[in-house]
């Protein structure tokens, strides 16, 4: 069944969660490290825009804990839970975040623009256009009838575009084995949903393209849980696409150096924090106590320092190598 | 290969390209618009459907942003998806799946995905298509990283261009002008049927020929103008003027040294170019030269090309704004002269 959701699970939809927010939080920390004095974007050993998942991770947690490394992972410009909960290599994550040459794209590609074969994850800076991709990696597995799936990741913002559109279309037409998931973080940039969105839900949109559509409230990660079951249990069945929305929250700024002064929510986002909620209910539960939490945060801080470490142990790019991999054959024609 | 050869139009050169590659290997599958029952509407999948059914020869909703973004996830899991925009004129809907995504994941990724398929699309005017229909826009595609861009001028090198391009591991831009491929219902240079071998060959991506050698002067062009070009340069013979025409055949990679090896041996250098005039390939074809070594030009360069003006729709208007024969000829007697 996958309405219920033994111990185990429930734990490691905790670690997971613990993980990633512990990721979030040295990045935050070596991000803004050295970008001083004041604030300059392009400076420090993180360069560059930086979106922070704080506060979605049970959208990941929640929906990757369904998935082997066999299915498809796109995500949008904010990744790192994704990717983190997908199992994307830490360590070569880390280090295409800081741009070394034993990154995942070998410094080509940066934060918003990380691909791992391995694991079948990618992401895309540009709104909504992760999703046609994934469509792709859906009909090479529904060929391969071994029930692979692929998630397709976007915001509630990106629902306005017509790649949204045009692949829920499709998808639904071709019954390709995709789950779409929109992460509802409330604000597009800066802009609130109310002031972008004709609908209170887009479960609503995903009945005009003839698929199941859920919407989750209050950012509950064992009702995403649930959810991600049931549409990835459909799509392994050859059964078609499913549409999951999460109202999440988005704890920090749209990336590191927003001021979120536009933000009339701010004050009570410490309080809609999901993983002090969702300890206390595994703790409430008796699954988890003092030294089972505390075990739990060592251990992932001990992963996460240790990719932060071999991320700035190892080279940059050689400014000779600037136009190689631009063709497959690495050259630059 | 067999020593046997037909002569074939240049649309039924490239399917039979596109068919030699889906005999051999299961991975190559054709989707876009009218690509299945309709056979393409300038033919570019004629008889496909037919011999490899629908499961390989797929019809896709109006939808270019889902359908060429599918082939782009198609390819990453190792399938060889061959996706038709049906006009390049409709990249506007569609454009960042194919400059963002499918140009850049190789690099993006530091090489370590691989993006292996072809776009296939109709390109060029000369039918009063009106300003949304008959643009060549081959020099956009090639100003943006990532992406090969092949444009096939007759029947043998469609089918080679073809092979090769559904084997490289990399995204190719296919771009088949209408006025190329030997339709029944548009006017056709004689040059639009050929000899082509039979089973599989290839012609190596980047590589330009040299459609007719001369010595007075070199014009270097693609697609429908190597048509006009060879016409003009077989009529100036009669004049003593001796062209040389360069079919680049691809814009990316653009191949520089035959451009320089014939502006060395002409001393002069005309390009013909379907697209718009600024910031495009004939301005590039120039900088291939005078970047090498401007002292090869013994007179000013011609550029015969769409002046910066949207294809207009009434025929004498759209006529005077293409490459035609008679631009084409008093550019080369003009460079010749000087």
């Amino acid at each position: 069944m996958t309405d219920t959701i033994d111990a185990e699970a429930r734990l490691d939809l905790y670690r997971t969660m613990v993980l990633v927010r512990l990721f979030e939080e040295a990045m935050l920390r070596e991000y803004h490290a050295d970008k001083g004095p004041g604030f300059d974007i392009g400076k420090g050993l993180v360069p560059g825009e930086m979106h922070l998942a704080a506060g979605q991770e049970p959208v990941a947690a929640g929906v990757c804990a369904h998935l082997t490394t066999d299915d498809a992972v796109t995500a949008t410009h904010r990744p790192h839970h994704f990717a983190i909960a997908h199992g994307v290599d830490l360590r070569r994550m880390t280090a295409e975040i800081f741009g070394r040459e034993t990154g995942l794209g070998r410094g080509r590609g940066g934060h918003m623009h990380l691909f791992d074969p391995d694991t079948h994850f990618s992401c895309s800076g540009i709104i909504a256009e992760g999703y046609p991709p994934a469509l792709g990696q859906a009909f090479a597995f529904q060929r391969q009838g071994a029930g692979r799936v692929a998630v397709a990741v976007t915001g509630e913002g990106a629902a306005n575009q017509g790649a949204f559109h045009e692949s829920l279309n499709l998808a639904a037409l071709w019954k390709l084995p995709v789950v779409f998931v929109v992460e509802d973080n409330d604000w597009g940039i800066s802009v609130p949903r109310a002031a972008s969105t004709s609908v209170p839900s887009n479960a609503a949109r995903a009945a005009a393209y003839d698929m199941p559509g859920e919407r989750i409230e209050d950012n509950a990660v064992e009702a995403v849980h649930a959810a991600a079951g049931r549409a990835v249990a459909r799509a392994r069945a050859g059964d078609g696409p499913s549409l999951i929305e999460v109202h999440t929250l988005r704890l920090w700024g749209h990336f590191e150096g927003d001021a979120q002064a536009y933000r009339k929510d701010i004050e009570d986002v410490p309080g809609r924090d999901p993983i002090p909620t969702y300890e206390k209910s595994l703790r409430d539960a008796g699954l988890l106590d003092d030294a089972a939490a505390a075990a739990i945060r060592e251990s992932a801080t001990e992963r996460v320092e240790d990719a932060v470490t071999f991320a700035k142990e190892s080279p940059v790019p050689d400014p000779a190598g600037a136009l190689r991999y631009v063709f497959a054959s690495g050259g630059v024609s | 290969m067999t020593a046997t050869a037909e002569r074939l139009t240049t649309s039924r050169a490239m399917v039979d390209g596109i068919a030699a590659e889906m005999a051999r290997d299961e991975s190559v599958i054709y989707l876009g618009e009218d690509v299945g029952a309709y056979g393409g509407i300038f033919g570019s999948s004629t008889g496909l459907l037919d011999r490899f059914g629908a499961t390989r020869v797929i019809d896709t909703p109006i939808s270019e942003t889902a359908f060429i973004g599918l082939a782009i996830g198609a390819a990453v899991e190792g399938m060889r998806p061959i996706v038709e925009l049906m006009f390049v004129d409709f990249f506007g809907v569609c454009m960042d799946q194919i400059y963002n995504h499918m140009a850049k994941i190789s690099y993006e990724s530091g090489g370590h995905v691989k993006v292996p398929m072809v776009l296939t699309t109709a390109v060029g005017g000369g039918y009063s298509d009106g300003a949304q229909h008959s643009q060549c826009l081959w020099g956009t595609f090639a100003h943006l990283p990532g992406m090969k861009v092949v444009v096939p001028s007759n029947p043998y090198d469609a089918k080679g261009l073809m092979i090769s391009a559904i084997r490289d591991d990399g995204p190719v831009v296919y771009m088949f002008h209408k006025g190329v491929m030997g339709l029944a219902w548009m006017v056709k240079n004689r040059r639009a049927i050929g000899e082509v071998p039979d089973g599989e060959y290839t012609v190596p991506i980047g590589s330009a020929r040299v459609a007719r050698e001369g010595t007075s002067v070199t014009v270097a062009t693609v697609s429908l103008s190597v048509h006009h070009a060879l016409d003009v340069a077989e009529k100036l013979a009669e004049d003593g003027i001796d062209v040389e025409v360069l079919d680049l055949r691809s814009l990316v990679p653009l191949d520089r040294e035959a451009i320089v090896a014939s502006v060395r041996k002409t001393g002069r250098l005309v390009v013909v170019d379907e697209d718009y005039l600024s910031y495009g390939l004939s301005g590039e074809v120039v900088a291939s030269v005078t970047d090498v070594d401007p002292g090869l030009l013994r007179a000013p360069v011609a550029r015969v090309a769409v002046p910066d003006v949207p294809i207009p729709y009434a025929h004498s208007l759209e006529y005077a704004v293409l490459p035609r024969p008679d631009r084409i000829e008093a550019a080369i007697r003009a460079v010749a002269a000087a």
